[in-house]
C-alpha cells in the first residue's frame, strides 16, 4: 500500500489527520499574518484581492477556487479543520484572519451567542434565491440573519452490505444489541451519541434530561464491549478497510466511500436521527468582508453548486444546483433519505446545561 | 585550562544566556502561568473565563473517575517504559560492542524514525496490523498451509481462519508507544554505556563471574544513570501520550491526554482541563524531583 493510498484511505469530511491540521495551523499563522501585510491590488469594493477560507476536508469542488479567482480575480487560500470544535476553539482568543467560516448548525447558534459571526448583508446574495425556502427559516438562525446553507447531512448507519444479515434499519443494531459484536463503531462525539440513543428511546433529541443521561450511560457501558472503536468521523475508513461492518456515520461519507466499494451501504434507522446543517458564515474581524459577500454568493450559484455537489457528494440545500445535478445524485437514497424517515430527524439545538454533562458522562462510559 | 566561573564572566554569561531565557519566559512561563490560572478559574457565558481562585476544577479533577484515568495513564505509561528497557538495554549494549564500521549504522536504525512524521508512523502500524492487515494476512497464510499440511496426512482441515484482533484495544496501544518511544530509550542508554570502562567487564568475566552476573553486578550498577535517564524521557512523553490511544485504541484505552484535549475542544471547559493538566505537570516534576533525588545518594555517600 503506497503512501497515496495510506492519505486517500485517510479522506474524509472531518477525519482530515490531525497533524495535517496543526500543520495548516502553523502554515495559516504565518501566512496570513504575511498576507496582511503585503499590500496585494485593489479591487473595485476597496479590498485587495485576498479571501481567507476555513473549511472541511475534501468539502469543496476540484476546481471551485480557481474558477472563483478567474471570475472575480480574488485568490482564495483555503486552510482545513476537522471538528467544530478546533473552529469554536480557535475563535474562542479572537479571528486568527479568516473571511469565511464552515460552522455547523449548532456551532452557529453557538457562535451568534458568543458574538463571533458578522450580520450578512442579503443584498450583497442575490443567489440567496436559490436555496430551499425550507432551509431559511430555520431555528438555529432565523431569516438567516448570520448563515447561509451548504450542505445538509443526516447520520445514520454505514454497513457493509455482505456481512450483515439484514438492512440495519434501526439504531438497536448499534446501540442495543451483540448481533454484530467486535464489528460495530460509533462515533466519539459525546453530544451525538447520547441524542441519538435519545432517539432510539423515543424521545426527542433537544429534551433529554439529567436522569435520562444516567439511564443511557448506563445501555452505553452494558454496550461498549460489542463496540470496537470510538471512531472520530472516520467510520468510512473503518468501513473500506473491513475493521468494522456497522459504523455511525454521515450520509455524505458513506455516499463518498461507496464510489470506492460498492459493498457498503446506508441507512438512516427507522426511529429518526439527527440533522446538521454545514453554513457558510462571516466572522466578526473578518479582513475581507465584501470579497466574503461575493464568495458566499458565489458557492450559492447553482452551477457552482452543482460542481461542489458533484465532488463532495452531500446533499444540497441549493434547489437550483440540484436541478442540474444527474438523477443518480438526485434519487440516490443514501444521499437523499426517503422523506418519511426524514420526517422523524431533527436538528440538534445547542445546549450550555447539557454539553459538559454529555461529556463527563462518555468520559465515565469510556472510563468503565 | 581553568574552569570557567559564571561570576567571573557575567556579562558573556548573560549574554549567552539572554536569549534562551528570554525564549523561555515567552514561550514557555508566561503560557503555562496563563493556563495555571485559567486552572483557577470559571466559565462565564461561552468565551469568557473568569478568575475566580476556585479550587473547584482541582476538587472536580480529583474525583474518582478521573483518578483512575491518571491511575490507568502511569500504568500504560511504566508498562511502556518497562517494555522498552527490557528491548532497549540489550540492542544498546549491542551497538556498543558492534564494531566502529557498523555502529554509526546501527545508531543510523535507530534514528531513522524520528525522520518520519509520528503521525505517518502510526497511520503505517495501523495497516499493519489491521484485520485486513499485513499481520494478520501473514497469519492467515500460516494457518492455511498448515490447515492444508493436515489435509495432506489425512486429518481434518482446521477451522476457517478468523482474524486476530491486533488493533484498537490496550494491546495495541502499548504496543504503538513503545515503537515509539523505544528510541528515546535506547539513545541514552547507549550513551551511558559507550563510556563504560570495558576492562571491569574483563576483569568480572576473568574472576569468574558468568555473563548474566557479570552484566547485573558491574554493566547495570554503571549504566545506572543511563537507565533513569532512559527511564524519564520515555515514561513522561509516554504517560501524555495521546494521539497513540486515540487512533489505535479501543474503546477503553483512554488515557489522561485524551480527556485533558476534550476539556479543550468538546467540552470548552479550558479550566478544568488546566487543572487536569496541573495535576499531570505536578506528578512530573514529582519524578524529575525524586529523580534528582536519587542523583544526589551517591554523592552523600
Amino acid at each position: 500500500m503506497d503512501l497515496n493510498e495510506l492519505l486517500k484511505q485517510n479522506r474524509g469530511r472531518r477525519s482530515l489527520l490531525q497533524a495535517l491540521g496543526v500543520a495548516a495551523v502553523g502554515i495559516s499563522f504565518g501566512g496570513l499574518a504575511a498576507c496582511s501585510k503585503s499590500e496585494g491590488k485593489k479591487l473595485a469594493n476597496g479590498e485587495e484581492a485576498k479571501l481567507n477560507f476555513y473549511n472541511w476536508d475534501t468539502y469543496i469542488g476540484e476546481t471551485t477556487l480557481d474558477d472563483f479567482k478567474k471570475s472575480t480575480g480574488v485568490e482564495v487560500t483555503m486552510d482545513l479543520f476537522d471538528s467544530n470544535d478546533t473552529l469554536f476553539a480557535k475563535f474562542k482568543a479572537g479571528n486568527p484572519g479568516y473571511d469565511v467560516i464552515v460552522p455547523s448548525n449548532d456551532f452557529v447558534e453557538r457562535m451568534i451567542r458568543a458574538d463571533m459571526l458578522e450580520p450578512l448583508d442579503h443584498a450583497q446574495i442575490p443567489n440567496l434565491k436559490n436555496v430551499d425556502p425550507a432551509f431559511i427559516n430555520v431555528d438555529y438562525d432565523p431569516g438567516r440573519k448570520f448563515s447561509m446553507p451548504y450542505t445538509w447531512l443526516v447520520l445514520g448507519i454505514g454497513y457493509r452490505k455482505s456481512k450483515v444479515k439484514a438492512k440495519p434499519d434501526s439504531w438497536k443494531v448499534l446501540f442495543d444489541s451483540p448481533e454484530y459484536a467486535g464489528r460495530i463503531a460509533w462515533l466519539s462525539e459525546a453530544g451525538d451519541m447520547f441524542r441519538l440513543y435519545g432517539k432510539y428511546l423515543g424521545k426527542s433529541v433537544n429534551s433529554l434530561t439529567p436522569a435520562e443521561i444516567e439511564t443511557i450511560s448506563a445501555m452505553m457501558i452494558k454496550q461498549k464491549p460489542n463496540v470496537k472503536k470510538f471512531h472520530e468521523d472516520d467510520g468510512q475508513d473503518l468501513l473500506l478497510k473491513g475493521d468494522c461492518d456497522v459504523v455511525l456515520e454521515y450520509n455524505g461519507d458513506i455516499a463518498q466511500a461507496m464510489v470506492e466499494d460498492d459493498d457498503l451501504d446506508f441507512i438512516v434507522p427507522k426511529e429518526g436521527s439527527q440533522l446538521n446543517s454545514d453554513t457558510l458564515c462571516i466572522p466578526k474581524g473578518a479582513p475581507h468582508p465584501k470579497n466574503a459577500h461575493a464568495f458566499i454568493n458565489y458557492m450559492l450559484d447553482g452551477e457552482v453548486g452543482k460542481k461542489i455537489a458533484e465532488t463532495i457528494l452531500f446533499p444540497t440545500p441549493n434547489l437550483a444546483a440540484k436541478a442540474l445535478m444527474p438523477d443518480s445524485y438526485k434519487n440516490n437514497q443514501v444521499i437523499f433519505p426517503p422523506a418519511d424517515v426524514l420526517a422523524k430527524c431533527e436538528y440538534a439545538k445547542f445546549n450550555e446545561k447539557l454539553q459538559p454533562l454529555y461529556e463527563e458522562a462518555f468520559t465515565k462510559v469510556r472510563a468503565s | 585550562m581553568a574552569e570557567q566561573d559564571w561570576k567571573t564572566n557575567k556579562r558573556v554569561f548573560a549574554a549567552v544566556s539572554l536569549p534562551t531565557l528570554l525564549w523561555t519566559l515567552l514561550f514557555f512561563v508566561i503560557p503555562m502561568a496563563i493556563v495555571w490560572f485559567y486552572s483557577f478559574g470559571e466559565n462565564k457565558g461561552l468565551t469568557e473565563i473568569e478568575f475566580s481562585g476556585t479550587l473547584e476544577n482541582y476538587k472536580r479533577a480529583t474525583e474518582f473517575l478521573y483518578l483512575g484515568i491518571f491511575g490507568k495513564s502511569f500504568a500504560v505509561a511504566a508498562l511502556v517504559t518497562l517494555i522498552c528497557l527490557i528491548i532497549g538495554f540489550p540492542v544498546a549494549m549491542a551497538i556498543t560492542f558492534a564494531s566502529e564500521k557498523w555502529r554509526p549504522w546501527l545508531l543510523l536504525g535507530i534514528m531513522l524514525p524520528f525522520w518520519t512524521n509520528l503521525l505517518i508512523r502510526t497511520y503505517a502500524l495501523m495497516i499493519l496490523l489491521g484485520s485486513q492487515g499485513f499481520a494478520n494476512k501473514g497469519l492467515e497464510a500460516l494457518w492455511s498451509s498448515a490447515s492444508w499440511l493436515k489435509t495432506l496426512v489425512g486429518m481434518q482441515p482446521l477451522p476457517t481462519w478468523e482474524p486476530v484482533q491486533l488493533l484498537f484495544n490496550n494491546f495495541a496501544v502499548v504496543f504503538g508507544l513503545v515503537y515509539v518511544h523505544l528510541p528515546f530509550m535506547v539513545l541514552p542508554l547507549y550513551a551511558a554505556l559507550d563510556r563504560l570502562d570495558r576492562s571491569l567487564i574483563e576483569a568480572s568475566l576473568d574472576l569468574g563471574a558468568g555473563h548474566f552476573r557479570t552484566i547485573m553486578r558491574i554493566v547495570v550498577p554503571l549504566a545506572a544513570p543511563g537507565i533513569v535517564a532512559g527511564v524519564m524521557i520515555t515514561l513522561i512523553p509516554a504517560l501524555g501520550a495521546y494521539l497513540t490511544p486515540d487512533l489505535m485504541g479501543g474503546t477503553d484505552s483512554q488515557m489522561i491526554a485524551n480527556v485533558i484535549e476534550r476539556q479543550f475542544k468538546k467540552a470548552n471547559d479550558w479550566p478544568f482541563g488546566a487543572a487536569l493538566s496541573f495535576i499531570l505537570i505536578y506528578a512530573m516534576f514529582i519524578l524529575i524531583a525524586l529523580q534528582s533525588m536519587r542523583r544526589k545518594v551517591p554523592e552523600a555517600r
